[in-house]
């Protein structure tokens, strides 16, 4: 691992086979150090890069990006120019994720605020327990194809898949997408077929509200890959939203909650 | 100071030249120890093809060792039902960080020619040779034959894959195919014979996951004669391929439509899709080989004389990357252990769930490819 200062307040790492411990340690001493922009060179698959900093700093990654890249994030921005593997923005918090390339499975798991977008396809399980509370909305666009599970148990925030490069025969979604989703929305640029959706959720036409939301979503998706809002719009959306707040509720409540009426 | 360990899956790797051209086992080490993460040290390994070209013709056995003393005893059965050409032991380097954890066993090799008047009635000399192996895993206590093919071999152990690597000089050898494993043990002892990659004649096979669904395959391979005697469920993977693919002849997407069995949904969609055929096949296969159907979360490549596939548990609870540059064909867990060795692939992707990627050499079809050697 060698670091060089590039100028005030801008480092470079390369990384080459690190191990992960190393890297995300000098991304903490430069941090607290005052550095702005952190470009790391070389990266091979190592791991957490992001997590455990605070503050508007920027970290730019050369290559590929390791499991769980800005888990916890909480504030950083975070550019992959490159592919990311899996776990992407697991558990995140705040901040900004933008990859320039393809991701793995279960990205966004669990992620409760800030924004990932990714350019390309994205594997099985992306968006799964996606959550939100009150001003925390996060938000997830995918730019390709998604896999099976997409937004599988979701319960906040929103989820934006755009299929741009999808062939004509390809399906934009896999199976059991949207399964026990009980919270958030799900936008859809195409169709999702009848027999890929969860039960528990029904699909919509997009309203002048949903359209308000997408343009204002999709313009940073459109800064970062200058991409027109108006072509990504050009072609319909579908809206996807469960039926049900809490499907599960009887199933699992107590016989006194349900018969004190405290549980509908 | 004992080394902090975080949990992790396995980590699996394979390198393919569909030229048969012959790569440097330092690519493979490179890649596989790039997961180094992955695994806990308990167990990595590997497995070459086209290792032994001046001995192409005969099996090479690589045996594992308890004892010196063993090997006496493992001769004698090898000469009862082969003329051994060669043996040696294989050679290792010293590698001081391995001793700290394990006692490394001998490893012998040896290359042999099957006695014709060995082979019993109605069995194939590829028969008498699985036999072989199966009784000197059961009967000879502290040998266990690690693999069985004609030009190939697996190298495997209690360690990281760097040390496994340098302890067997894994760089020193060449071959066309090359597999390797980083493994994580969870339900199953992390033992020298535990280590992956699984061999049988020329199959063999590296996993990333668990095989729920062990006791019913095992009960179901031993029906035919197999003997699992290395306390692992991998090991039911090796001989569930040599069950179909040699003794039952089946084409190569059949036995991995067996394996990671279509859900009966899919299977009725394809009647809907008017996809007649493949509804009657996979409504067969399904009901012929609902036994030898590999439930649990795997990912898992397998490899012969003719090339490698990799695949995945039908709805992915493993990650398995793949990618192609050229006439070489690279399948890992991660896709950083791939640009380790290949900076810039022509093509990357993520296979889907249970379908597999098929990289055989240029010279066979996919037809010709169900019979090993």
């Amino acid at each position: 691992m060698e670091v060089r200062q590039v100028s005030e307040g801008i480092y470079e790492v390369i990384c080459g086979t690190a191990h992960y411990k190393e890297v995300n340690k000098k991304i903490k001493e430069l941090v607290k150090k005052g550095a702005q922009k952190i470009i790391l060179k070389e990266v091979y698959g190592q791991r957490y890069i992001g997590t455990g900093i605070r503050g508007n700093v920027k970290i730019d990654i050369h290559g590929i990006a390791g499991n769980d890249l800005g888990i916890f994030l909480y504030g950083p921005e975070i550019e992959v120019l490159g592919n990311a593997q899996d776990g992407v923005g697991n558990t995140m918090m705040a901040g900004k994720i933008i990859v320039r390339g393809h991701a793995g499975d279960v990205c966004g798991y669990g992620m409760r605020g800030g924004k990932i977008y990714i350019e390309g396809d994205v594997g099985y399980r992306v968006g799964i327990h996606m959550k939100g509370y009150k001003d925390l909305i996060p938000t997830f666009i995918v730019g390709g194809k998604a896999g099976n599970f997409f937004g599988e148990y979701m319960a906040g925030g929103r989820l934006i898949l755009l299929g741009l490069d999808k062939k004509p025969g390809e399906d934009i979604v896999g199976d059991y997408c949207a399964t026990g989703m009980h919270g958030g929305v799900m936008y859809v640029r195409g169709e999702v077929p009848q027999r890929y959706l969860g039960k528990e959720v029904k699909v919509f036409e997009v309203n002048e509200e949903d359209m308000k939301i997408l343009r204002e979503e999709l313009k940073g998706f459109s800064e970062a890959f200058n991409i027109s809002v108006d072509e990504i719009l050009s072609e319909p959306f579908v809206k996807i939203v469960p039926v049900s707040a809490r499907p599960y509720g009887r199933m699992y409540a107590h016989r006194w909650g349900i018969a004190s009426g405290v549980i509908k | 100071m004992i080394e902090r360990c975080e949990m992790s899956g396995c980590g699996l790797a394979g390198i393919v030249n569909r030229n048969r051209k012959k790569i440097s086992g330092k690519y493979i080490y490179d890649s596989i120890t790039s997961m180094k993460e992955r695994g806990n040290g308990m167990g990595a390994g590997y497995a070459a093809y086209g290792i032994y070209p001046e001995m192409a013709e005969y099996y090479a056995f690589h045996v594992m060792l308890d004892d010196i003393d063993v090997e006496s005893e493992v001769n004698a059965v090898l000469n009862k039902f082969f003329k051994i050409v060669k043996s040696e032991i294989i050679p290792t380097k010293n590698v001081p960080s391995l001793y700290k954890k394990t006692k490394p066993p001998i490893f012998y090799r040896y290359f042999v020619e099957p006695k014709k008047d060995a082979i019993l009635p109605l069995e194939t000399e590829e028969d008498m040779v699985v036999r072989v192996v199966m009784t000197i895993n059961d009967k000879v206590k502290g040998a266990y034959v690690i693999s069985s093919g004609k030009n190939m071999g697996a190298f495997k152990g209690v360690g990281h894959p760097d040390e496994i690597g340098d302890f067997f000089e894994i760089k020193e050898y060449e071959g066309y195919i090359w597999l390797a494993h980083t493994r994580f043990p969870t339900n199953t002892p992390g033992w020298w014979g535990g280590a992956h990659p699984f061999t049988l004649l020329d199959w063999a096979i590296v996993h990333n996951g668990e095989i729920t669904s062990y006791g019913t395959n095992k009960r179901y391979i031993e029906m035919f004669g197999y003997k699992c005697t290395l306390l692992t469920d991998t090991e039911v993977g090796a001989y569930l391929f040599d069950l179909l693919f040699r003794k039952h002849r089946l084409p190569i997407r059949a036995v991995f439509m067996a394996m990671a069995a279509p859900f009966w949904k899919d299977i009725n969609r394809y009647k809907e899709l008017e996809k007649e055929k493949l509804y009657e096949m996979a409504k067969m296969i399904r009901t012929v080989y609902a036994p030898a159907m590999l439930n649990g979360p795997f990912a898992m490549l397998f490899a012969f004389k003719d090339g490698v596939i990799g695949f995945n548990d039908r709805i992915k609870l493993r990650p398995f990357v793949a990618a192609v540059n050229g006439d070489t064909v690279y399948m890992a867990s991660e896709e950083s252990a791939i640009r380790v060795v290949c900076k810039e692939p022509e093509k990357v992707w993520m296979p889907k769930a249970g379908e597999p990627v098929i990289a055989l050499m240029k010279d066979c079809k996919e037809e010709d490819v169900c019979y090993p050697a």
